[in-house]
């Protein structure tokens, strides 16, 4: 039959017809279906996508306000993504420059204020996974964490004792507290054991020094110098000439053997006031404060340097941290990380904190501290403390002597560096 | 791909290119008002002031000797929290009401210690009227939109790790035209830059002479033709630079102090520099008028009222100098010391002592006298704004709104 139009196919009944015109109507919706479905996740996808890319604009924000107007049409996507966006701006801290931890959480907490405006709820479960997963930002776990505290209290009550040992020290501080306000209701042993436990997690000198004299009082010792990884025993010779502050960019003959990784012990040197020869110089501060003007003498305009060393089982990335009102230079294994011409600014507990890459092995650190002519009484301080210690403020103590070929390694002084 | 929406700051960024920075009656945009003299003009003030000109006081998240800054009805001002003062807040405050708008949080960058004393919110936000700039004593330095939108971030402090101080930084930068006039001055590095208010990258960068400096650049506002110059004070003297090139126009080089700022009135310059001297700027050349080294400026920056010019000095006594000689003509005995930089406004001059003691002074020819005062209870280090008839100052706890009751 030609010319028949929407007429059966040739051979079938019209039973068969209704059967098929069925599956073909239900094949048409499922088609329809799985293509609309598909388009869904196509435009999921790219919005997934557009989140993905401008999390990733905004975590490589550079310095030198570089960019900012690209950073500002990724900032206006991810606050129009709202909620979807929030997760992957948190896990975008990771591995952010410090200018883009800044733009990421500009962009969180718009959505959240905007989530909290129109009265929609957080997503807390993904929130607080987030927060306890320790191995994400310490910065986005604290932002997290603090965002649905401002909805709900109860979840520091729920969260912050279990992080005493957190990387954050922001949740460490916390949950210090926790315990010091225990320890201060409790009696006797049981709260000479709390405050043990909160010893135990404190990386803020405050907390440190409150929980000391409670654990004193009550007995105990308490070696906060150890606690602070602080390191106390140091070879020191001068004093070099740094009269009218003019020694500070002079490499005396010690400087020149620490840039050299050659730092020789036994050697005699031409100092300001005669020949200087490098004397043990050990403290037990609590807070490991070398104290040049005490132990040595405070010598008006004048240069110091002094050496330690400091065994690292592996090759690491640590933190120097040091207090000193005097000028100084660092250097570690002879090179030089940070430098600083100022005098009697105040002093304190992690003035400065300096990352430093520690080889394995014996490592040198090597520290330069000037002296001026400064006649106020405020202005007559000479001294440093220095600590090494993880991002956290975690004391880290030398590792065991290193070991090679069955012999132990020693040092790396006293023999001009040769090991 | 990201693409610009309707709504996209880019468009903000291109009007405010295309049309002059919005100026809103009343609006106080930067450390010592919009000229950064102290004066607010037109504004009248309620002069007896007690527990009822209170209207209203809003908590505030954390620290600051940071002063408010007022847009458009809007109270700005910033706070630093955390163990190591590393928390950076912006708040945004309804002027009308005391209601929190919005708040901000940032980390510090820089080195966040200060003398205790002091903050990491020690300077005073400024504004061009469309966005506010935040810069903390860590030299982070923020741009935001009036409604807390990011707009670019400088780390100056991650940038020049040196430029730093143990006990502090505490200038507060200045909006001229489209320029953010920063300084940055420390013992181990010290420079002064103009940064664009819409991309946040510097037009131009100048050394200065490195050592500690709390002060804030001054401004002798354009007029008639003569381009606007920025004063940038130090232990040296005083230096005049071109806000749009950071070009030197004439240096001033009989040192300075290194805490009070210089003001300026009717173009002649203030300058506590061995008492206080007085400058009459040109083009490129200043030439002195007088100096008075009986009248010594402490920690607050000397302010001029109608033809005398007020000094607080450390043993809290306000003194009045002739403009025209210098000459001391009265004393009068408040209760000190005072970190912030009096306001004068409505023929009066208000004080608040770090006590928390606000002095309303009635400055006049032959003599001063005080006309009412106020305990507002709480430690009060910043410098007040002036606006829409509301004095307003901070505390680490609060902002607190002094107003004639409605």
């Amino acid at each position: 039959m030609a010319g028949l139009s929407g007429g059966w196919p040739a051979g079938r009944s019209p039973g068969q017809a209704g059967v098929f015109r069925c599956v073909a109507i239900v094949g048409a919706l499922a088609l329809l279906v799985l293509l609309a479905a598909d388009a869904g996740a196509a435009k999921k996808k790219e919005r997934a996508d557009a989140i993905t890319e401008a999390v990733g604009i905004l975590q490589s924000a550079r310095t030198a306000g570089q960019g900012s107007r690209e950073n500002q049409r990724a900032l206006v996507a991810l606050t129009g993504s709202g909620e979807r966006a929030m997760l992957p701006i948190l896990t975008g801290f990771q591995k952010a420059t410090p200018e883009g931890l800044n733009w990421l959480r500009n962009a969180f907490e718009q959505i959240a204020e905007s989530l909290r405006a129109s009265r929609k709820p957080l997503p807390v479960d993904a929130l607080r996974a987030f927060v306890l997963e320790t191995g994400n930002s310490a910065d986005a776990r604290r932002l997290a964490f603090d965002t649905m505290v401002s909805e709900d209290g109860r979840v520091a009550e729920q969260l912050i004792p279990g992080m005493l040992n957190d990387p954050s020290p922001e949740f460490r501080r916390d949950a210090v507290e926790l315990l010091l306000q225990q320890a201060g209701k409790a009696e006797g042993a049981a709260a000479t054991e709390l405050y043990r436990r909160a010893l135990a997690g404190a990386v803020h000198e405050d907390q440190v020094k409150t929980i000391s004299e409670a654990l004193r009082k009550a007995g105990e010792t308490v070696d906060i110098s150890r606690h602070f990884g602080f390191v106390t025993s140091w070879k020191i010779v001068g004093p070099f000439d740094n009269r009218e502050e003019k020694g500070f960019g002079v490499a005396y003959a010690p400087e020149t053997e620490i840039v050299q990784e050659r730092p020789n012990l036994e050697a005699e040197y031409d100092g300001m006031n005669g020949k200087v020869r490098w004397q043990t110089v050990e403290t037990t501060d609590d807070f490991g404060v070398v104290d040049i003007a005490k132990q040595i003498e405070n010598f008006k305009g004048s240069a110091m340097y002094a050496v330690a060393e400091w065994s690292s089982p592996a090759q690491q990335t640590l933190q120097v941290r040091l207090g000193t009102p005097n000028a100084w230079k660092l250097w570690v294994n002879g090179a030089l990380v940070f430098e600083r011409e100022e005098y009697h600014r105040s002093t304190q507990l992690d003035q400065y904190s300096v990352p430093v890459q520690l080889k394995p092995g014996v490592n040198v650190l090597a520290f330069k501290i000037c002296q001026n002519e400064q006649t106020q009484d405020w202005a007559q301080k000479y001294q440093f403390q220095l600590r090494v210690c993880d991002s956290t403020g975690v004391g880290v103590l030398p590792g065991p002597v290193v070991v090679r070929n069955g012999v132990s390694r020693k040092t790396a002084l006293n023999k001009g560096g040769a090991e | 791909m990201i693409r610009p929406v309707a709504s996209d700051v880019i468009s903000a960024v291109v009007c405010s290119v295309l049309f002059s920075v919005s100026v809103q009656a009343g609006d106080w945009k930067q450390f010592r008002g919009n000229e950064a003299n102290s004066v607010a003009s037109g504004e009248s003030l309620p002069t007896e002031l007690s527990g009822s000109t209170i209207a209203w006081k809003a908590a505030l998240p954390g620290r600051g000797v940071s002063g408010p800054v007022i847009v458009d009805g809007r109270v700005f001002v910033s706070a630093s929290s955390g163990y190591t003062q590393n928390r950076l807040h912006v708040i945004s405050i309804d002027a009308g009401n005391g209601m929190q708008l919005w708040e901000r949080q940032f980390y510090a960058a820089g080195r966040t210690q200060t003398h205790e004393k002091m903050a990491n919110a020690t300077p005073t936000m400024a504004s061009d009227g469309q966005r506010v700039f935040a810069f903390f004593s860590s030299n982070d330095l923020f741009c935001l939109d009036l409604k807390g939108r990011l707009l670019w971030y400088r780390g100056l402090g991650r940038e020049f790790p040196n430029a730093s101080n143990s006990l502090g930084m505490s200038s507060s930068p200045i909006v001229v035209g489209s320029v953010l006039v920063v300084q940055v001055e420390s013992d181990a590095e010290a420079f002064a830059c103009g940064v664009d208010v819409i991309t946040g990258e510097t037009r131009w960068q100048i050394q200065r002479p490195r050592a500690a400096n709390w002060t804030s650049p001054a401004l002798i506002p354009g007029r008639a033709g003569r381009g606007a110059q920025v004063l940038l004070q130090s232990s040296k003297g005083l230096t005049a630079v071109d806000p749009e090139t950071g070009k030197i126009l004439w240096d001033f080089d009989k040192g300075a102090s290194t805490i009070p700022s210089a003001t300026v009135a009717a173009g002649t310059v203030y300058v506590p520099s061995n008492g206080l001297t007085a400058l009459k700027p040109g083009a490129d050349a200043v030439e002195q008028l007088w100096n008075s080294g009986s009248i010594s400026p402490a920690t607050s920056s000397p302010v001029v009222a109608g033809n005398l010019a007020l000094v607080l000095n450390s043993s809290g006594v306000l003194n009045a100098a002739s403009l025209e000689t210098g000459e001391r003509v009265w004393q009068l005995r408040l209760r000190g010391p005072f970190s912030g930089t009096p306001v004068f406004a409505g023929g009066h001059l208000y004080l608040v002592n770090e006590a928390g003691v606000a002095f309303v002074v009635k400055p006049e020819a032959d003599q001063g006298t005080i006309v009412s005062e106020l305990d507002l209870g709480e430690t009060i280090l910043c410098s007040p704004g002036v606006s829409g008839g509301g004095l307003f100052v901070r505390s680490d706890g609060h902002l607190i709104k002094l107003a004639t009751p409605k």
